[in-house]
């Protein structure tokens, strides 16, 4: 029936390791984008101006945004690694999350409504979200890098799922 | 619209009239003064709050413009119900309750009656005196739950049970007199057990005690009323809330059994009625109070989809014998002892977590259903069928990493989670995939979701 029933968890690595998708790349480029047009204004403004106004020292303000955008980059790689999915035979998985580990488990039957969005940023990076919605609004599943093609291939998929397996509430 | 599949037929000729002109009936014809009573009470309300100004101008323009003016409002306000009466109507077809309102902007609901959750009959103590009563359906995905106010009482109860016995899939020819089924009655909570059980409670002794030294606090700190006022008016409501309303609202709680599913009737001067079908029960939470423990008392409360009656409360008060009957009622296959009986603590190390409050935090799984425990004063068992559960989640935060725990959340359709805190890593990360596993396999083999199959017990 399914042979990766056991051990979805962050240590069942070894079962199905093939089979968990890691999502885009662009996901990673896109937030780093965005890290450096929120702080790196920022700390270049921070170095700047004590120079301009002769008050040099005042340029070690610059330190915490600088910190902060070295931090963010690499804390942002951690996160995007640690992203994955996996489809199983009756359930969706969603794995994330570095320093908050969560992990999600969405049995198809369950899904009321799947939403592919892309906005305008995204869509410049070739980007994708595809999102579950169940009965219970708790219920978190959100995969945010997905190629286009792959988010309607997953959405496709799920729908027939989702029907072929529905179930009451 | 959908107008081809109605009885009467005709092509609708201007805007697509849902309720087809001569269809449907009307509420009651007391309802205009209660449409009309709101903004009556409104203009009240604001002259009570300009008091001197009304003097001022009664006693310089005259009385007569002032009176002429109330007298134009009211009417007016009573002309606004009787036309908004005259418009609203329902119609029970095949498939739908359709209601229609709205005077200015039409607004046509149509309820979907195999998406009803349950019908509630309330009847306020001025409706109790007119023998009218208000009808409320509560529908999966539509946001506020519509009623019908207000109906004739016989109209009421023949009205629900039609659309119960719609709902339920009877032969549309014969819903219409299929009548309120019957019920027997299971149980009725003592009114001395309730007064002790409120009694018992900390929540209005603590209002109480509060508003007992915030206040006269307030007042010497400000040496002003109004502040003291401020604080004192949502004290109030509180100490009413957690005693006397309470007992008035739950006063005389009764379960009955009938073949829609469990009968609920409570309440002294405002009587209330609900029926919950055992089949949209998504969870259920077992509620100990300290002071009730010693005693074996509990609350049981039920999570159905859509909004639930009184906070989704089966039973304010119970002993364990009568809570373990009636739950066997909803959940046949759940022994509530062997069920908690499952319940273990979370890891001793939990205390580097959560130092004092850990002995509350549980967990236990039996064939029929997730138990989650927290809690350690009022202990709050939540009971999730396995067939109910919408998603898993594991979430562990940096903290429980150290020491590797990790926490359960079991979704349900009732907008509720059961959460079963700082369990063992390796032992959460099983239990997700089991717990996954364990839904799927009872989703396979759970009964369809019509309610008004005979129980076997019955």
């Amino acid at each position: 029936m399914d042979t990766v029933a056991h051990g979805p968890g962050p240590d069942g690595r070894s079962d199905a390791a093939d089979r968990w998708r890691p999502i885009e790349p662009g996901v990673l480029s896109l937030r780093r984008l965005l890290l450096a047009c929120w702080l790196g204004p920022l700390t270049v403004a921070a170095v700047l101006l004590p120079t301009l106004l002769g008050a040099p020292l005042w340029a070690l303000l610059a330190v915490p945004p600088l910190a902060g955008t070295c931090w963010g980059w690499w804390a942002l790689g951690r996160n995007w690694r640690s992203w994955r999915y996996l489809e199983r035979d009756d359930d969706l998985l969603i794995d994330r999350g570095v320093l908050w580990r969560q992990l999600t488990v969405v049995p198809y039957g369950r899904m009321q409504l799947v939403e592919v969005t892309s906005g305008p940023l995204e869509r410049k990076f070739g980007l994708a979200r595809l999102q579950l919605h169940t009965a219970a609004a708790a219920t978190d599943a959100t995969i945010p890098g997905l190629a286009p093609a792959e988010a309607e291939r997953l959405r496709d998929r799920l729908t027939e799922l989702g029907e072929a397996r529905s179930a009451g509430l | 619209m959908s107008d081809e599949r109605e009885r009467g037929g005709e092509p609708a000729t201007e805007i697509p009239t849902e309720i087809p002109t001569g269809q449907g009936k009307r509420l009651h014809p007391l309802t205009p003064w209660r449409r009309a009573w709101a903004p009556v009470a409104g203009l009240c309300a604001v002259a009570l709050q300009n008091a001197s100004e009304v003097r001022d101008q009664a006693q310089g323009d005259g009385l007569g413009w002032l009176l002429l003016g109330v007298a134009v409002l009211v009417l007016g306000a009573t002309a606004y119900g009787y036309l908004s009466w005259r418009v609203t109507r329902y119609l029970v077809t095949d498939t739908e309750l359709r209601i229609r309102t709205g005077l200015l902007f039409r607004r046509t609901a149509h309820l979907r009656l195999d998406r009803i959750q349950a019908i509630d009959i309330s009847r306020p103590l001025l409706a109790r005196a007119f023998g009218v009563a208000k009808l409320k359906m509560d529908v999966v995905g539509s946001g506020s739950a519509d009623e019908l106010a207000f109906l004739d009482d016989g109209e009421a109860a023949d009205l629900r049970a039609e659309l119960l016995a719609r709902a339920a899939g009877i032969a549309p020819e014969a819903a219409p007199g299929a009548g309120e089924a019957p019920a027997h009655q299971l149980h009725q909570v003592d009114a001395r057990m309730l007064g002790w059980s409120l009694a018992l409670l900390g929540s209005g002794w603590g209002a109480l005690l509060a508003a007992a030294v915030i206040t006269p606090l307030i007042w010497l700190a400000t040496s002003s009323v109004f502040p003291a006022l401020a604080v004192l008016v949502p004290l109030l409501a509180a100490i009413w809330r957690g005693s006397l309303g309470a007992f008035l609202t739950q006063y005389g709680w009764t379960v009955s059994e009938s073949p829609d599913g469990l009968r609920l009737d409570h309440g002294l001067l405002q009587r209330d009625h609900a029926t919950v079908p055992p089949g949209r029960v998504q969870a259920v939470r077992i509620v100990e109070p300290l002071l009730w423990r010693p005693r074996g008392w509990l609350r049981v409360e039920l999570d159905v989809a859509g909004e639930g009656n009184e906070r989704g409360l089966l039973l304010p008060v119970a002993t364990r014998a009568t809570a373990i009957e009636l739950l066997g009622r909803i959940l046949p296959d759940v022994r509530l002892d062997e069920t908690l009986a499952q319940v273990t603590t979370a890891p001793r190390r939990a205390r580097w977590a959560v130092p004092v409050w850990r002995v509350g935090y549980g967990h236990g799984v039996t064939d029929a259903v997730f138990v989650a425990r927290a809690g350690r004063l009022r202990r709050v068992h939540t009971l999730v069928p396995h067939a109910k559960v919408q998603s898993v989640r594991l979430t562990q935060g940096p903290w429980e990493q150290r020491l590797g725990l990790a926490s359960i959340h079991v979704d349900q359709g009732a907008n509720g989670t059961a959460t079963a805190r700082l369990q063992d890593a390796a032992y959460a990360a099983d239990e997700v995939a089991a717990q996954a596993d364990r839904s799927r396999l009872s989703r396979r083999t759970a009964t369809p979701d019509r309610w008004l199959t005979p129980h076997p017990n019955h």
